[in-house]
């Protein structure tokens, strides 16, 4: 038995999941101190399942507190910054492009000192190490508590930046060290804008974790603590308060996820309705498609990917307009109980036209002020809306059911072009976590490689392993791990085929 | 004219369209210019129709691979060394820079040589698009030289490259590239200000900032980009300019040969299946057997909605597009032209056949 929760700017969802399905849920407001709000959703979620704690595996927890900090610029310490890249690099200092109000959080103490690879492994320049404990000297004079440590191409080897990590602790020793080559992904930029802001949270990764922790103890569930990452998968407790920003954009993914789970396929397009807008993805294997586009978090740009998502201006609260040819993207918002008509208010919105056309119960059908003609004008505007935006979405030609979860998933009674069904699945309104307690866990490895007849098999066995380890690592079962996912894009303008290869492998919890 | 802060997306964005797939990823180089920029320098584009017939202009740029531009950033001197390189061997100082390519990254490079050198940048370039190679040049049709070529990394080290054939510069320049670890920045094609105006693909710096400008700004005034491209791009001398294809991208083949991204996308729509081939760039659009567009004119892939050019690299399974094709200007299509950068240089048997 599992449990997965989720702690969001607003509520705390925690759901009982068994082999079967969900066996309880809870859904509670956030607290401030966060720990109390989720005591209460597990013990709640346990009560619902009349379930026995000691029969809990495991707790899988997804955040979006990390992400929230960073919007809005709070419990964010000083960083030391040090770029191991001499004589390169220089053109572009760390920070550039940065808001100056999160500069102002972080502060300027960026230092680049000699170091770094060339593509093909070979060193820019041999590691500057006084230059580095020169730099550590100045973040304990400047009292820094967190360093971000880069080099360029530390994806293919780490070595420098682990030898720069221990010049500085040797400096200054409690100082929380970040480096960029565990955060993976070609790019120095946005590798090291990732780093600096992991760097920046590692006071809150600690009382975050340490939270979740003392929650767990309070409820006297001794299972070990996961928390999702970013691409759907877990990370140990351990490893979030080392690198938190690891769990940035782990909402969304979590959602889907949880939705495709629920309604037991593996494959489909998903709508998420809410008050204002419906967001559209498409998942295969029990995953999101991604975005080719890094995440953009508070103005920074990371080397982080999103799931593929299309936002479109249809909620419950969307306005209806000139006799319902026009639905949204106004909308009134978290204001539905209000202004809605079916709610006594004097706005018809969407939710109204799905009451008044007797596909939806909510609140009073005999308040809202439809005609006839209206209600079809209007019902066809949200078809072909969500006709269109499904189709634009869904990338392939073969046959994908459409789930559809939300708040306003009653708005949909009729069929969807481009797919062959449309499924609502029961529990959906805690889609998050589930999406959260379902995860497996991975191992990623990145790697330039020159393949050519010879070595192909053996380069690509090697990288496979690798990732394989890191899945096993991470507290996957050995015998559960394969790899989903082999990326090769050819690094063009270089005589030679280098190769940009990317494998990522899953694997299952020992539960 | 001054380049503002403002204008350098507009104008990244633009060279990303003009790089008609392939080109590099302008955003480095963006960036760089930004910095210099906030820093206070001032970069001055001027007409080349202007110049004095003797100044001296020495094109800078970069080459190798766009990937690794985006992990080892340059520290900047390296394209100023390239052009002390071929100063010294001239025996004369650079009056202006230009760039030798306007699509992708290197549109950046110039842009940033000026703003460091306080030298004026020539509103031209010698491909009007993005090319592969170093010989893909108008000067190089006209008759000019690339050499003396100067080429430097970031660590100090330069080459000068001196042979009288444009093939073998490219050649010699390219095996440099690879020891100064897969970029390197160069100086090449000195002209005075006579050879640039008969050579040079003119105004190619403003009209990508001008191409930037419509894509950046439909997006917010909610207009149709597509068309305001096409009806902008008909009043400059690449004259010709339409969408030929809309559809879903349904596949990508990729492989690489000798520092070749070679492959071809296959663009989907109810009324048929659009393919198009590239090597780096997007070289020959085909519906069924019939030729849509064919390099030297200019195939650019864009996002269906908000016309952001998609290049070779990032293009996946899915994505909606329009295809957009731009005829280039008389210059680009004589018959020298053709022989330097026309379908039978990338080994294609189709003859050109201008944009109509």
């Amino acid at each position: 038995m599992k449990i997965g929760v989720d702690v969001g700017g607003t509520n705390t969802d925690a759901v009982v999941l068994g082999p079967n399905g969900v066996l309880g849920w809870c859904k509670t407001p956030t607290t401030a101190d966060v720990y109390s709000g989720v005591v209460s959703a597990i013990t709640q979620a346990i009560t619902d399942a009349g379930a026995d704690r000691a029969d809990v595996d495991c707790v899988m927890i997804g955040t979006t507190q990390f992400t929230n900090a960073v919007i809005q610029r709070k419990s964010l310490l000083p960083v030391g910054i040090i770029r191991l890249a001499l004589p390169a690099t220089s053109a572009i200092p760390p920070l550039t492009d940065w808001p100056d109000d999160l500069i102002n959080k972080i502060s300027r103490n960026a230092y680049l000192v000699g170091g770094g690879y060339e593509f093909d492994g070979r060193e820019i320049a041999p590691l500057d190490e006084k230059g580095v404990a020169a730099a550590a000297r100045d973040f304990q004079k400047n009292s820094i508590r967190a360093v971000a440590i880069t080099s360029v191409f530390s994806p293919i080897n780490g070595n420098m930046e682990r030898r720069a990590a221990e010049i500085v602790q040797n400096e200054v020793p409690d100082i929380a060290v970040s480096l960029s080559c565990e955060l993976g992904q070609f790019g120095l930029l946005p590798r090291e804008n990732s780093t600096i802001i992991n760097a920046a949270l590692s006071q809150l990764s600690g009382h975050v974790v340490q939270a979740f922790r003392r929650s767990l103890q309070e409820l006297d569930l001794k299972a070990p603590l996961f928390i999702s990452q970013n691409d759907g998968t877990l990370m140990r407790a351990d490893d979030v308060q080392r690198y938190p920003v690891l769990t940035f954009a782990s909402g969304p993914t979590n959602s889907m996820r949880g939705a495709v789970y629920l309604a037991r396929i593996q494959d489909a397009m998903v709508v998420d309705i809410g008050g204002t807008t419906s967001d559209i993805g498409m998942l295969r294997n029990g995953f999101p498609r991604q975005s080719t586009n890094f995440v953009d978090v508070g103005g920074v740009k990371t080397n982080f990917r999103m799931p593929d998502v299309l936002a479109v201006g249809l909620g419950g609260g969307s306005l209806v307009r000139d006799g319902g040819r026009l639905v949204g993207p106004d909308s009134v918002g978290y204001e539905l109980t209000s202004c809605a008509q079916c709610f006594g208010g004097n706005t018809l919105t969407a939710t109204d036209i799905a009451v008044a056309g007797g596909w939806a119960d909510i609140g009073d059908k005999s308040l809202v002020r439809a005609d006839k003609s209206t209600i079809n004008a209007a019902r066809a505007s949200m078809r072909h809306l969500l006709d269109v935006n499904v189709e634009r979405m869904k990338t392939e030609a073969a046959d994908l059911p459409l789930l559809v979860v939300g708040g306003g998933a009653v708005l949909v009674d009729w069929p969807v072009k481009s797919v062959s069904d449309v499924l609502r699945p029961e529990f959906s309104s805690v889609a998050n976590a589930v999406g959260a307690a379902i995860s497996q866990v991975s191992g990623e490895v990145e790697r330039v490689v020159t393949l050519n007849e010879g070595n192909r098999g053996f380069v690509l066995d090697e990288i496979r392993q690798e990732a394989t380890d890191k899945a096993i690592y991470a507290g996957a079962t050995a015998e559960s791990v394969e790899i989903i996912e082999v990326e090769q894009v050819p690094i063009s303008y270089l005589p030679g085929n280098p190769m940009r290869l990317r494998v990522k492998a899953v694997g299952d919890l020992p539960i | 004219m001054e380049l503002k802060f403002e204008d350098v997306d507009n104008l990244c964005t633009g060279a990303a369209f003009l790089g008609a797939g392939g080109g590099g990823d302008p955003y480095i180089g963006g960036l760089m210019v930004k910095q210099e920029l906030a820093a206070g320098r001032k970069i001055e584009i001027i007409d080349p129709d202007e110049l004095d017939d003797g100044k001296l202009i020495i094109p800078t740029a970069m080459m190798g691979a766009p990937t690794v531009l985006l992990e080892k950033i340059p520290s900047g001197e390296e394209p100023i060394r390239a052009l002390r390189v071929v100063e010294k061997e001239l025996g004369r100082q650079a009056d202006a820079t230009m760039p030798t390519e306007v699509g992708g990254i290197n549109s950046t490079i110039p842009l940033f040589v000026g703003a460091r050198l306080g030298i004026p940048v020539v509103d031209a370039d010698g491909q009007g698009r993005a090319f592969p190679e170093l010989q893909m040049e108008t000067f190089a049709i006209e008759g000019i030289s690339g050499c003396p070529l100067g080429i430097s990394d970031e660590k100090g080290d330069t080459s000068l490259v001196m042979t009288n054939d444009n093939h073998r510069m490219e050649w010699i320049a390219r095996g440099i590239t690879i020891r100064f670890g897969g970029t390197a920045y160069f100086a090449n094609y000195p002209m005075d200000g006579a050879e640039v105006k008969r050579s040079a693909v003119k105004h190619t710096l403003t009209l990508a900032r001008r191409i930037g400008e419509i894509i950046c700004n439909s997006r917010s005034r909610k207009q149709d980009p597509f068309d305001e491209l096409c009806t902008f791009l008909a009043t400059t001398s690449y004259a010709v300019a339409r969408v030929i294809f809309d559809g879903k991208v349904t596949d990508v083949d990729r492989r690489t040969s000798e520092g070749f991204t070679l492959g071809s996308v296959s663009i989907d729509n109810p009324n048929g299946r659009c393919i198009i081939e590239f090597q780096n760039e997007n070289l020959i659009a085909r519906v069924d057997k019939e030729v849509l567009a064919i390099v030297p004119d200019i195939i650019s892939i864009l996002d269906a909605e908000t016309a952001v050019p998609i290049t070779n690299e990032t293009l996946r399974y899915g994505q909606r597009v329009k295809v957009l094709a731009v005829g280039v200007p008389p210059i680009m299509r004589s018959e020298a032209a053709l022989r330097q950068f026309g379908p039978q240089a990338f080994g294609m048997t189709e003859l050109y056949q201008k944009l109509k």
